[in-house]
């Protein structure tokens, strides 16, 4: 079976430039690998500077990456044709005032991915157009609108027809919902799980908010510092979370429950930095239970039981 | 909505504001008791940082507020000079804002930003000052505290941010202390740390907080009390026991429903969701201001909304009576 995505052990680097000219690298995705089965949803958590993004760009040809490959629909995205690209994977990203162009209208923005591939006459654009903003729920009276003119969740529905009418196999969904208010994230979080059951649709969904995460994910890749520290289906990855970074990020969510108060996650102060990721497991300076060794060995990326962990502590040698 | 709290350090009554054809609070009252966290939940555009704003008199000029009145610690706050205001603000009360890297200026120390404060209120002389503003650093579980006094903001991570941030808002021992949504650009973990972090301080110190945020997860594991805003006006106020056991507004159920919590909304399963967004309300606008959203609402909504008593301290805008979710269920 071919999959949806397949991210074979790719890295990628920047060059941060600091202040007096030097130039320091950052591993932002730093060895990463998975793949994901079509119609499957990838929730990608962590925290901000954690890679998330950048994994998100490799995926969509956004970037090369440094080495390795990635995959999509069994093909390589390297020397693939950017309009054949396109018709492949779509991204809807966090924010949707900047996402749009505030200087065209509504029907214009979501033509332009048919425009841009030529082979349609402009009857039958306008009608693709249409049928996709009626399906997201924007009226043909909004599609001759301004961004300006519309909401904070009917821009984001405009983002999702603009990613869907060339009817692509995979959405890359970078933090869809986090500009959005909670009542408006729900319309917008039902929206995305509808249109994957009737399009047969594959999502990258990439989120801080964990919850969120689990509502939509069929499986979970737990982000630290460019590698993926855990990665399993939904209902396991939550049930049990095994490496102690998950845990300390499940601890994090702070469900509307009276009873409970403020957890205490059990990191410490030492910020994750990219310039500068420590040696053996680099999560060990804010690991509650990391260990001597933690500090020197880095651990095996090991996959038992359609589950990884990054470990030593879950995997002893 | 009635004042509930005996000797409340900071009390609201009737607070309303209007910008151009906007209200954006409408006849909104709160009160905040020493040693209690008060949460003023709702969406964006609700109207909760403009009534924070209004209480420290912070509105940009030409704006109307007009209250019954802005009390702290018995004293008027509607007839004070800007002076007196002035006075007030960083010293009595105090207030941390969401973004921390917009509410330091970059092109001073930590240091020198909080010794300021403490220098202007206290007249204390810049070494005392250093002094305090190294014992508060250490208090919010800065590590080295001498060493981040000479730091400017971009040498310091998000979270040590706004550890800096709530730390110079305590130098003058404030009596009151609001935030508003202090933790919402961190991270999960580093907002549980300074959620923490904060709700020990308000223990320690006594304070009233008052904590402005959308996050009824934080509402939950926070507060004492609650208001619930929508659309400039309190919809639902009580002790979080008894609106978390017993939502009544509509507004505040949907909301409710809205977010997914993980081991209870089922994977696949939609949402609840409120359609429709947060209205812009007109000067002169009568009736219910959620009505449009609501699903339960009937033309009598739009001529008048009742105060109703859910018992104890709790009670709503609504027009329905407490049990009606059990009326629409049988």
């Amino acid at each position: 079976m071919t999959h949806a995505i397949e991210v074979r052990n790719v890295y990628r680097e920047f060059q941060q430039r600091s202040g007096m000219g030097a130039r320091r690298p950052v591993r932002a995705v730093d060895g990463v690998t998975f793949s994901l089965p079509a119609g499957d949803v990838l929730g990608v958590v962590g925290e901000s500077g954690c890679g998330k993004s950048t994994l998100a760009r490799l995926i969509m040809g956004l970037l090369p990456p440094t080495s390795g490959e990635v995959l999509v629909d069994g093909r390589s995205l390297t020397g693939m044709d950017r309009r054949e690209r396109a018709r492949l994977i779509q991204p809807v990203f966090q924010d949707p005032y900047s996402s749009l162009n505030p200087r065209q209208r509504i029907r214009d923005i979501v033509g332009l991915p048919l425009a841009s591939q030529g082979d349609l006459r402009k009857a039958q654009q306008a009608d693709r157009v249409m049928e996709m903003l009626a399906r997201v729920g924007i009226s043909s009276e909004m599609a001759e609108r301004m961004p300006g003119q519309l909401s904070g969740g009917q821009r984001q529905r405009v983002a999702i027809a603009r990613a869907l009418v060339l009817h692509p196999r995979i959405v890359v969904c970078d933090e869809p919902t986090s500009a959005l208010d909670v009542s408006v994230q729900a319309q917008i979080l039902n929206l995305l799980a509808e249109l994957r059951r009737e399009l047969g649709l594959t999502y990258l969904f990439i989120s801080h908010n964990l919850a969120v995460v689990e509502h939509v994910a069929t499986e979970v890749a737990v982000m630290y510092l460019g590698r993926i520290v855990e990665q399993a289906p939904v209902q396991d990855l939550f049930r049990t979370p095994t490496h102690p970074y998950t845990q300390a990020l499940l601890a994090s969510v702070l469900t509307p429950d009276p009873a409970l108060g403020i957890p205490d996650v059990g990191l410490g102060d030492a910020y994750p930095d990219p310039t500068n990721i420590p040696p053996g497991c680099r999560f060990h300076p804010r690991c509650p239970s990391a260990l001597a060794i933690c500090a020197t060995t880095m651990p095996d990326n090991i996959r038992k039981d359609g589950r990884l962990v990054e470990c030593l502590l879950a995997n002893p040698t | 909505m009635r004042p509930l709290v005996p000797d409340p350090v900071l009390s609201v009554a009737n607070l309303r504001v209007s910008f151009g054809q906007t209200e954006a609070v409408r006849g909104m009252s709160l009160a905040v008791a020493r040693g209690e966290t008060h949460c003023m939940v709702g969406e964006s555009g609700c109207g909760k940082s403009v009534s924070a704003l209004s209480v420290m008199n912070l509105l940009p000029r030409g704006i109307n507020r007009t209250a019954d009145h802005i009390r702290f610690q018995g004293q008027d706050l509607l007839g004070m000079s800007e002076r007196q205001m002035a006075r007030l603000r960083g010293d009595k009360i105090a207030m941390i804002f969401q973004e921390p890297m917009t509410s330091l200026n970059p092109a001073y120390t930590i240091g020198s930003q909080m010794s300021e404060v403490f220098e202007r209120h206290r007249r204390a002389a810049r070494s005392q000052a250093m002094d305090r503003a190294a014992e508060l650093l250490a208090r919010v579980g800065i590590t080295a505290p001498g060493m981040r006094l000479g730091q400017y903001p971009h040498q310091l991570s998000g979270g040590l941010r706004q550890r800096v941030m709530i730390a110079m808002a305590l130098m003058c021992d404030p009596e009151l202390l609001i935030a508003d949504e202090p933790t919402t650009a961190l991270d999960v973990t580093v907002q549980a740390q300074i959620l923490r972090l904060l709700q020990k301080l308000q223990q320690e110190l006594g304070l009233a907080l008052l904590l402005i945020t959308h996050d009824l997860g934080v509402v939950a594991r926070m507060a004492q009390r609650l208001s619930v805003m929508y659309a400039g006006e309190v919809v639902e106020t009580g002790t979080v026991a008894e609106v978390f056991a017993a939502p009544t507004h509509p507004y505040t159920r949907g909301l409710l429903d809205c977010i997914p919590v993980p081991g209870k909304t089922q994977t696949g399963e939609p949402l609840g969701n409120i359609p429709g967004v947060v209205p812009r309300i007109p000067p002169g606008f009568v009736g219910c201001g959620f009505r449009d959203r609501c699903t339960l609402a009937t033309p009598e909504c739009a001529e008048s909304v009742p105060l109703r008593d859910a018992g104890g301290d709790h009670c709503y805008l609504c027009r329905l009576p407490p049990d009606w979710k059990r009326a629409t269920a049988a």
